[in-house]
Formats: C-alpha cells, structure tokens, sequence
C-alpha cells in the first residue's frame, strides 16, 4: 500500500498556491495529510500534482473578533484543542474536536483537510453547517465565501473548484450564555460516528427556548441541518417534552445505509442522540 | 505459584518454574531493536508485490504484463506460466482427510480460474515497493465473471452456483461425529430445547502481517526463507516438497514474529512463489503482506451456522444432544477439515452428555480459505453449548449456573472419556481437570449470587445490566512432536534450541526456565535459539496452544539428560558422589567444600584434547536432544463469568466486569500466562461485538478491508479479566502443564452474549448470533416493546 | 520519471540529509533510509499506530506522513528513548515489568503514544491513558498490562521528578 507516483509542490505563499493550483492538472492540496495519505496509500486516489500547504503561514491560525471565531484552513486540530478562544468562543467545536480521531491524528490533521475531505460522519464539517459557518477560498481568480449549505453539495463533494483551496473558515459565534452539545454514538473511541448530533440552543428567563440550531452527521450524505426540529425548539419551552418531540422529528430523515448499519437504525440514533444533545445543551446554558 | 509436580531432585537451587520472571524477549523490543522480516535489509534484494485477483470468481482469458515489464525498476513479472514447468500443474499441498470429498487447493499462482478476490495471479519484483506496487497495477488480467457461491448454507441447495467451475457441487466434507443413542434421548425427554445460531469469526489481525524474505544463494546453493512464520519447520517441508528439493538446501527461521493467532501456520502460494523467484533471479526476495492483502488473501474464520437440539430430563440433566452445522469454509482447503473438526467435538465441553450427534457439511465458497484462527472452531462450538444451556434453563425454570452445575462432569470422573475422536485421530479423553470448581470459584470472584439484586437496583436507574457464564474445555498441546537440544559448549553457556516459533508467547523466557533451574542458573543465563530449522532436524509449529507441553517438556528432558552428564563428568573429576554434587553459578561444586570445576571445563573435559582419549564409557559433547511426542492432547479448561452494560437506546454494549478461573495445569510463569488470557480475551471481545467481516451477498466482493471498517478491539473496549487459577497438572507431559493461549478467547463470545440478553431480559431479548452489532440489539429491543404492548 | 527532493530531517538528534522520491512514507525512510527498524508498520492506513513516531514533540503517523513533509522538522522514534544503551527508560521498564507486550510489534507506536502523554500530562487517570492509546491497536496484550504500565511509569517518574 504506497501512494502511486506524483510531483511534490511545496508553496510558500497562497499566490505561489494559487498559481500552482491554475496551472497544474489533476493537483490535489496536501495539508494535514490524515484523510488524503491513507486515499493515496489505497491507490483511490491518484493525483499527478500534491500541493503541500503546510509552508504558508497565513492560513493557519485562530482568531476571534466581533462575534466570528477564525481558523485558518492549516490550523492543526491539536490546536483548536489546545484553544483558549475556542474553548471560551465555540464550546461546540472543543466538545467535537476531543472526539475527532486520536491524538496521533489530531496532532497532524487540519480543519482546512477535515472540510475538503468532507467525510459525512466527521464532526469539523458539522460544527461548521450548525454554526452557519462561511468557508473561504481562494484560487488565482479571487477569493470567495461559500456557506456552509452551499459548500457542500454531497457525498464527499464539495463546491471548491479544480483550481481552489480552503484558506479557512469563520464561525459566526454565539451569545455568551449559551448552552450546545456534540453527542455521537461511535463503536469504538476515536472512531466515525455512526451518527452525531451538534446542538446549539439560546433560553430566556422564562426557560423558552429563543434560538436553537441542530445537525445530524453520518446518518445523510453529508452533515445537514434539522430545520423542522428547530422549528420545534423555538419558541417552545426548554423541558423533556420539548427535546423528545424534537427527537422525533430527527427520526423522520432520509438516513443512509450501509454494512455498518440499516437506515431505520440511524434514524432512531439521530432520534435518541438528539434528545441527549438538546438535554445537554439546555443544561449549559446560563 | 508452585508446580506440585516438580521434581526436586532434578532441581539444583530454586525451582524456576512457576515463578513471574520479567520476560527476557523485551528489552530488545522496547528498544527498537527487534528482527523482524521486514527490519532485514539484505545486499541486492528486491522487492515483490503481487497481482492479485479483483473477482471473486472468474475464468482467465489472458493475462497481459507488457506494460508492467516496461516500468523502469521492474526486475521481473512472473505469471504460472513464467514459472519453471513443474508447477504448471502442481497445486498446493493439502491435508488428505477421509471426510474429504473435494480437497481443492490451489496453484502457486491462479492458472486458469480464480476463486476468491486476492488470490495471486501474478508476481512483480522490483528495485522497491513502491514500484512493484506500480507494476502491479499495470498487469491486465482478461478475466470472464463467473457465478459466485457466497453464503455457505446457498451453497449447499441444488443448483447453487459452483465456487469452482469444475466441480460437481459446493460440498468439500460431510463430516458426522457421535455416540450413544440420540434418538431414544429425545423419545424419553421431559423436555426439548431448540436454537438456530449463527456464529461469525473474523481474521487473525495479527498487528505485522505475514512476511517472507526468500535468499537464494547461487554460491552455496542454498535458499534461506526468513518468515512471519508459526510453523517454521512445517513450511520448509512445504518449500522442500513443492520445490523437490532435499532438507539440506533449505533453511527457515522466524527471528521475530509480530503475532500470529493462526493465519501464520498456514503456508501460502506467496512463500513458495517468492522462494521461486529468487531461485530464478539469483537475489534476494523480500514479500511483505500489507493490510489490504491480509484481509482478502490470508486464511480467516467465517460462517457457521448451527441448528441445535437438546433433551433433558425433568430434572434438567442433558439427556443427549443434536446438531446440523454448516461451515463456510472458503475457496481451498488448507488444514483440511482440522477447524470444523475442532468445533464439532468441542461442543459437549465440560458436560456430560449421554448421547451425541453432529452432521457437518463443510462449504466451497468465493471467499478466502478458512483455517484456524486463535480459538479455532470452539469459540462457535462453545457459543452453540452454553446458549443452548440458556435456553434449557429458562425453558425449565432453573438458574443459569444451576442447570450448568447439574451437569458438569466431576472431578472424580477423570480420566473422563468422551467417545469421540479428536482431531489428533486420538480418543477424546479428558486428562485432568475440575470442572465444578472453575463455576464454584468465578462465581465467588464475581459474585454470581448477589447479581440479581445488583441488576434490580440497576434498573430502578434505568440502567440495563446483565451477567453470563460459559465454560470451555480445550485439547491443547497436541501432537506429533517439538524438539529441543540442550547443550553446554567450551563456551560454557547453557545454550537451548529448539524449533517451537513464538509470536508473542514468551517462550525464550519459560523454556529459559524450564532449562535454567536444573542447572542452578538464572533463566536469563539461558542462550535460546527458537523457531530456526539449522540448529534442530525436526519440528513442527506453533498452534493449538501446544508449545508449553510440547517444547517445554522436551527442553525438560534434555536439559534434565544434560545435568546428569555434568554430574557425573563433575563427580569423576572431582572424585565426589553425584549426589553430593550442586550445580550453582556456572559450577558443580561438592556440597560443603570450596571443590569446584566450572562448566565450561567439564565442557572442555568432554570434548576431549586432541590425541587425549576421554574417560571410558563417556561420550562427547554435553548434548542432549528430546522430542517429546504427547500421546493425546492435554485438556485445558475455564470457566467465564461477563457482566455488561447495555445502552436500550443506542444499542451501545459495555464489557463492565469479567472474571475468568483457568485451568492450564502446571503455570510455568503466571505474568506470561495472565497476558495469554487478557490477550485472549480481548480477541474474544472482538468476535462478540466487533468484528465481522462483510462480504456482498452477490458478488461476494469484501466489503470490510480497512481497520476503520473491520473493527477490533480497543484499549477502551477491554476490562481488566480478573484471573483465578484452578490446577490441574497434566498427567500425560512431565512437567504437567497444558496449553494457555486460547482460554481468554474461546468462551468469551458465549458469555458476553449471554450477559447482554440477560441485560434486555426485561424486553425479552433472545439472541441467537455472534456478534451481534449495537443495531441489532435496538431491533430486538424495539421488538420486544410491542410484545409488551 | 520518480520525482524526488533533498530533505534534512534529525531523527533522536541526528540529522539526516538525503535525496528521496516524494512519495516515500515516512514510515518508509526511518526503516528503510535511516535503518531505524524500531518504528513499526501495521496497517499503512492510519488505523494501528504502530508507526508512531514523534514530530516536533508531538505523536504522529509516520505512515500517514510524507518523508518531505518531515524535511527540516526534529522526529523521535522508539530508538529515541532510552536515556543510554544500558538503561531503559522508566516507561520502557514499567512495558517489561507489568507484561505490556507480548510480540511487541504494536510496542513502539505504544511507547511513543505514551510517552507524550506523560510528558503532556504527568499524573493521567486510567481512563486517561486507554483513552490516549485508543488509536494504537494490540493484537495479543488485551492492553491491561500496558494501561497497568503507563500508570506504574507516570509514578515512577513525578517521584524521580521529585526526588
Ligand atoms: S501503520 Fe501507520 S497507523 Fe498503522
Ligand atoms: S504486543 Fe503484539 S500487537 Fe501488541
């Protein structure tokens, strides 16, 4: 299991990168490496060009700044981990990132890898489609900024262009206060979830629930929102009764099948993990 | 823990078996500085990748390597018909069986037809791996799709498509085992208990793959094959007799071994045809298995299916027991009909059971061969035992460990005959063993009896807990033979060969033991030499967990022959009785006095000077080499105890609690013998919850080969077992012991599984297969909730 | 035509400069370049973690990791531990002394995971330390010995750190 013959591009700004991603046919980006070299090792995929980003400083980092938490698109998971500013920002994205792969994985794979690979079940991509999340990219032709509903369009396939990268993504935060939860049943730690639940939800005073958000990853094609349970959760109260008809709605997705498990089995998990995250998320808030 | 056989006279200083020595294999391998096949990097070798089949069942047109041989870096690209003509028509060597009506195997490399997705067509050697991998690629194979027999109880209906083109049916064995009356059991029976089970077992995973580096040496002509081997000696017979070559010309030796768990003693196409291809281009051949190759082209456990019957009396004793199994057993037949044997004459187990019946019929599939993993057919035999058990106590009313107890054979009944054939071709009696007190002790150790107020309180949380048991009894240590040489050189240094493989077993240190306490030295004094056809004429492999009786009562009986030469060399020359010879520190020295001669000069006093004659009636060298030869197997027994948290929502299983007491005889080291069993249970773990290996039911196309999608155990999925030791010395090996390797395993899915239903007990759970996925579960569970409804 | 690179790697404080093909795993070059045996190869899909190594202090794949991609970075591999040649290092001791390896293939991957954990976090839970060798695979332990292992070596080393 070795990688099939390609040329080796290292770049060292993104209009080296950019440059490189015009020109060169069939070239794929290299960041990370923990999805694309085990694709390479298998022979699924064959790129005549790797373009290893690792060398371009400005596309990797964590910033925060009027209500958007920004990472680069080479930011190493290792590092959201580790993040002040996620960890008080984005609660959501430090509870999915400890449950991304392993420490030797996280150590090595980017946010930027984990969103262009788009594994349906990975839990980056469902943080960025509960949370609104902007992808950036850029190419010789100019930078644009998909949302996350545009950006991916199916199974592992996304709407960058041949001649595109990431550069990063911004996650619009939330109010301080409150409450979400990341919730997956996986068959092993460390593994893809059968199915996960990302959460976000806001309650006044009067334990009504004001704003809430909810996805579900790897029961579909690829992470999707749950807009008729939202629609549930607002303006209802915060309470057992509330999540569990939320929970039901969830079971009403078109899952997909797999030798892992049977459609009706993900929709029941999307039902019961959904139930378990907004319980979660409800008693978050402050 | 002491060995209530030894021998003290045998003995000089403390007696080292039985003792937790640190194992002298690892600091070589926690430095990094292990010698495993592929850590060989030999001057002028290459490397191979082979072409393998992309079809599950397929006839050959034409293969076409043009392009493979113009890659830059390519050396070679061997088809069958690029071999020398002795192998055009030559397959495989099998096991002959009189079960056996088609004992297909396969050619080196496919001829004609292909049989399972990964069988070799074709072999590229190059300046590496990665550009053998290239060329690989680039070898277009014509092939014509053919019919694909897949599930193997399918394969049984008239009609079904053929695994193999040519053959009249999908049949390779119709095996039938029994004794007694089974018929008049079940006219007479108060009550009748029936199952259909499923049992599913998956690869061996040892983490290295299988590996071979083949050099042949133009010079000497000569081969050496250094291998991931479990059975070194096994293979160079394999090498010598599909090659034609004498026992001279031909070397094996497994250095270090990454694991083995089965796959590894069976000897495959890959070996041969690398050793070939070396011959042929006068360098070394270096083959080393990646995952991908491991999951579709080395021999792995599948299917059985099993319809069991039961009859008891009123009082819940078995009064005989029925049974039609069906076992896939893939595309060839490599050992035979050993594993479905195996199962077969493991079900009765610890019970007594008056009348027995088996009708197995072995099946021809489009997959890969099966052939023993760790555990080797009796983690399904056992799996169809003890849930048949289950279903007899709930049927009748009774405790589970109580209808158990009810019919365990005690311990005054052994010897303990069995009435059937084991697959050694011996009669199956159970040596030694106590049964009753592997239940009695893992039910203390877990308290079984304070379980059931322990799962009320439980659920009045809303948490579903169960408890199961089972019980295993399993042939170890069989036949023909292992060798060992003892031997003190000029050098002085007791030095051990043998040709026993280890994979991971530690038997440099316990044979080092077996050996160092006769001769009063530590254990790490010992030189071992292991699992090398130079330095011992004859062995035969590591498997069946028969390597502590086997080379360890061989090691025995040399070194024991070897000390009495250096006592009474020591006593002739220091003019003492032998009986008033110690051996102490690399001396035998005359109790109580400061007269002393070395080892190493009783050595040189036996080799003898040049134009000196030796002492009369003394032979040279001090040398001795055993082959212990068991005259059946030895039986190990345990019992399990597992207790389980079951997730109703998700379907999610935790392993919470797991007791295992063990019977191994003799322990020679109680660290080595805990890792055996914690090892073991975690494979077991894996066949109650993980591990399946998906095929489509079409295409018979693998549908699992990658580790992310094939699952094994994590250290987040295994408990701590906590082991109790029953022993039970063997009567039949000198130093009493009995095989340890697989007892973690083999009832482990049994009692798991039982755990888990009786967790769902309040749904009403029934679970009749293993494993069984988190989906499953919450069908069964959903089920049961509309029956309440 | 293979397309290659010059890289400069230091590997257990060595440094190493050689040309090599681009597509060359890591896991490759320490084994096979370097000759650094020690570091193991189990799966080549990122699943086992026998072929941990560290990168800049921190564990990683080297099977999921180009050589280039390691040029003008620092790797440790299980070779890299030892303080001496005569001695092991307290992990490595606590491996041989709680019966946490038997082949020893999964082994290095097993003492590099665990290593950076201690140094990370010196005094970790069991839970902890299965959680942090959950993305390394062993075949024949069952992981007791070696979860019993780590936890000896976490001791043994806040006390020698004390002392
Ligand atoms: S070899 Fe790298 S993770 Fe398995
Ligand atoms: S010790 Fe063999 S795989 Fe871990």
């Amino acid at each position: 299991m070795k990688p099939a013959p390609f040329t080796y591009h290292d770049p060292q700004t993104l209009d080296e990168a950019y440059g490189l991603l015009a020109t060169l046919e069939n070239a794929r980006v290299l960041s990370g490496g923990q999805s694309l070299i085990p694709m390479l090792n298998f022979r699924y995929v064959q790129p005549d060009h790797i373009i290893d980003v690792a060398g371009i400083a400005a596309i990797s980092g964590i910033t925060y700044k009027d209500g958007i938490l920004k990472i680069g698109a080479m930011t190493r998971q290792r590092e959201i981990e580790y993040s002040d500013i996620v960890a008080t920002h984005c609660p959501l994205m430090r509870e999915a990132i400890l449950q991304v792969g392993h420490r030797q994985t996280r150590n090595r794979g980017t946010i930027g890898g984990s969103l262009a690979h788009l594994d349906p079940a990975a839990e980056l991509p469902l943080v960025a489609c509960a949370m609104d999340g902007m992808i950036h990219l850029g190419g010789s032709r100019g930078t644009r900024d998909v949302a996350f509903t545009d950006y991916a369009l199916g199974f592992m396939t996304t709407a960058i262009e041949p001649d595109e990268m990431i550069t990063g993504v911004s996650i619009p935060t939330w109010k301080p206060g409150h409450g979400s939860a990341f919730v997956e049943f996986a068959r092993r730690e460390g593994d893809f979830a059968i199915v996960a639940i990302a959460a976000l939800m806001e309650i006044d005073a009067s334990q009504t629930i004001t704003r809430a958000a909810l996805a579900v990853g790897g029961a579909l094609a690829t992470a999707q929102r749950l807009p008729e349970a939202e629609a549930i959760l607002v303006g209802a109260k915060a309470n057992d009764e509330t999540f569990r008809a939320a929970g039901e709605a969830c079971t009403q997705i078109d899952a997909v099948e797999d030798v892992h498990a049977p459609a009706s089995y993900r929709k029941s998990l999307a039902g019961v993990l959904t139930r378990r995250a907004l319980k979660a998320a409800a008693e978050r808030t402050k | 823990m002491s060995n209530p056989v030894a021998d003290l006279k045998n003995i000089s200083g403390e007696p080292q078996i039985g003792k937790a020595i640190k194992r002298l294999e690892d600091p070589a391998l926690l430095t990094g500085k292990g010698r495993f096949v592929d850590d060989f990097h030999l001057p002028n070798m290459l490397h191979a990748a082979f072409v393998r089949s992309d079809e599950a069942h397929a006839k050959i047109n034409g293969i076409d390597k043009s392009m493979a041989k113009a890659v830059p870096g390519v050396h070679a690209v061997y088809t069958l018909a690029d071999l020398p003509k002795r192998f055009h028509n030559m397959r495989m060597h099998g096991m002959p069986n009189p079960h056996v009506s088609q004992n297909i195997m396969p050619y080196v490399l496919a001829k004609d037809e292909v049989c399972h997705v990964g069988e070799p067509i074709a072999i590229v050697i190059a300046y590496d791996r990665y550009i053998a991998e290239d060329a690989a690629a680039l070898v277009m194979v014509d092939y014509e799709p053919l019919p694909t027999a897949g599930d193997c109880r399918a394969a049984r209906q008239p009609g079904a498509a053929l695994a193999h083109m040519n053959s009249p049916n999908n049949t390779a064995a119709e095996m039938h085992f029994g004794y007694g009356d089974v018929d008049a059991a079940f006219k007479n029976a108060a009550h009748i208990v029936r199952e259909d089970l499923f049992m599913h077992r998956g690869l061996g995973h040892s983490i290295e793959g299988r590996a071979c580096l083949c050099h042949y040496d133009e010079f000497t002509d000569h081969l050496t094959v250094y291998a991931a081997s479990q059975g070194p000696h096994a293979h160079k017979r394999a090498i010598c007799g599909l090659l034609d070559w004498d026992e001279e010309r031909v070397r094996v030796v497994a250095y270090d071994v990454g694991g083995g768990f089965g796959p590894k003693m069976s000897f495959y196409a890959e070996t041969i045809v690398a050793s070939v291809a070396s011959i042929m281009l006068k360098r070394p051949v270096k083959w080393i298995e990646d995952r991908r190759e491991h999951f579709n082209a080395a021999t792995q456990e599948r299917d059985q299916y099993w319809d069991v019957e039961m009859a008891l009396d009123a009082e819940g004793k078995i009064l005989g027991l029925r049974i039609d199994m069906t076992h896939d057993k893939g595309a060839f037949m490599p050992h035979g009909t050993i594993l479905p044997h195996i199962s077969c004459t493991t079900v009765p187990g610890p019970f007594i059971i008056p009348a027995y019946k088996i009708d197995c019929h072995v099946m021809l599939t489009n997959k890969p061969p099966v052939a023993p993993v760790r555990g080797a057919g009796r983690p399904q035999a056992v799996f169809a035992m003890e849930r048949i058990m289950d279903a007899a106590a709930a049927k009748l009313g009774l405790d589970r460990a109580e209808i158990r107890k009810r019919n365990l054979i005690p311990a005054e009944a052994m010897p303990y005959s069995m009435g059937l054939t084991f697959r050694d071709g011996k009669p199956l009696t159970y040596d030694s063993g106590n049964y009753p007190q592997l239940l009695k002790q893992v039910m203390e150790a877990s308290d079984y009896n304070g379980f059931e107020a322990r799962k009320a309180e439980a659920l009045k949380q809303g948490r579903y807990i169960g408890i199961g048991i089972a019980s295993a009894i399993e042939g170890t240590g069989l036949g023909p033979f292992e060798g060992a040489t003892v031997r003190i050189g000029p050098s002085g240094t007791v030095t051990l060969l043998t040709g026993a493989a280890a994979q991971g077993q530690g038997h440099v240190t316990t044979f080092a033991q077996i050996c160092a306490e006769k001769f009063g030295i530590a254990p790490g004094d010992v030189r071992v030499v292991a699992a090398d056809t130079a330095v011992i004429a004859n062995g035969t492999g590591t498997f069946a967990s028969r390597q502590a009786v086997n080379a360890g009562s061989s090691t025995h009986l040399a070194a024991i022959q070897v000390r009495e030469k250096v006592l009474q060399i020591a006593s002739f020359i220091l003019e003492a009785s032998p009986g008033d010879i110690e051996l102490a520190g690399g001396n035998a020295i005359v109790k109580g006095t400061d007269k002393k001669i070395s080892f190493k000069d009783i050595s040189r006093a036996v080799t003898g000077q040049s134009g000196y004659a030796l002492p009369k009636g003394i032979e040279p060298g001090l040398e001795s080499t055993r082959y212990f030869s068991p005259e059946q197997a030895a039986y190990s027994s345990n019992t399990h105890i597992a207790e389980v948290e079951v997730d109703i929502e998700t379907g999610g299983v935790k392993v919470t609690g797991y007791w295992i007491a063990h019977d191994c005889g003799v322990v020679i080291n109680p660290l080595v013998v805990q890792g055996q069993v914690q090892g073991g249970l975690a494979h077991g773990i894996g066949n109650a919850l993980l591990e399946w290996m998906h095929y489509d039911p079409d295409t018979c196309q693998p549908l699992t080969t990658t580790l992310a999608d094939y699952l094994l155990p994590t250290a987040d999925m295994v408990p701590k077992a906590e082991i109790s030791h029953v022993v039970s010395p063997s009567p039949l090996n000198p130093i009493g012991v009995k095989g340890a390797g697989e007892g973690g395993t083999i009832p482990a899915p049994a009692a798991i599984i039982s755990a888990i239903e009786h967790a769902l007990s309040p749904f009403g759970v029934h679970l009749t297969q293993a494993p069984v996925p988190p989906h499953h579960l919450v069908d069964h569970i959903n089920k049961g909730r509309k029956k309440a409804h | 035509m293979t397309d290659t690179r010059k890289i400069t790697v230091t590997v257990n404080g060595k440094s190493h400069t050689k040309e090599v093909p681009t597509r060359l795993l890591l896991s490759d070059f320490l084994r096979h370049e370097l000759l650094l045996t020690g570091t193991h190869v189990g799966c080549e899909h990122g699943v086992c973690g026998a072929c941990t190594v560290l990168i800049d202090g921190r564990s990683a794949r080297s099977c999921l990791t180009l050589a280039v991609q390691a040029n003008g970075h620092e790797v440790m591999t299980v070779e890299g531990i030892a303080p001496n040649a005569d001695e092991l290092h307290h992990l490595q001791q606590a491996m041989q002394d709680h019966h946490g390896l038997q082949c020893g293939y999964c082994t290095p991957g097993i003492l590099t995971t665990l290593f950076e954990l201690l140094r990370d976090n010196p005094d970790p839970s069991e839970h902890e330390v299965r959680s942090a060798i959950s993305g390394n695979l062993c075949r024949c332990t069952g992981y007791q010995g070696i979860v019993e292992a780590a936890l000896d070596a976490a001791q043994k080393m806040r006390a020698g750190a004390r002392s």
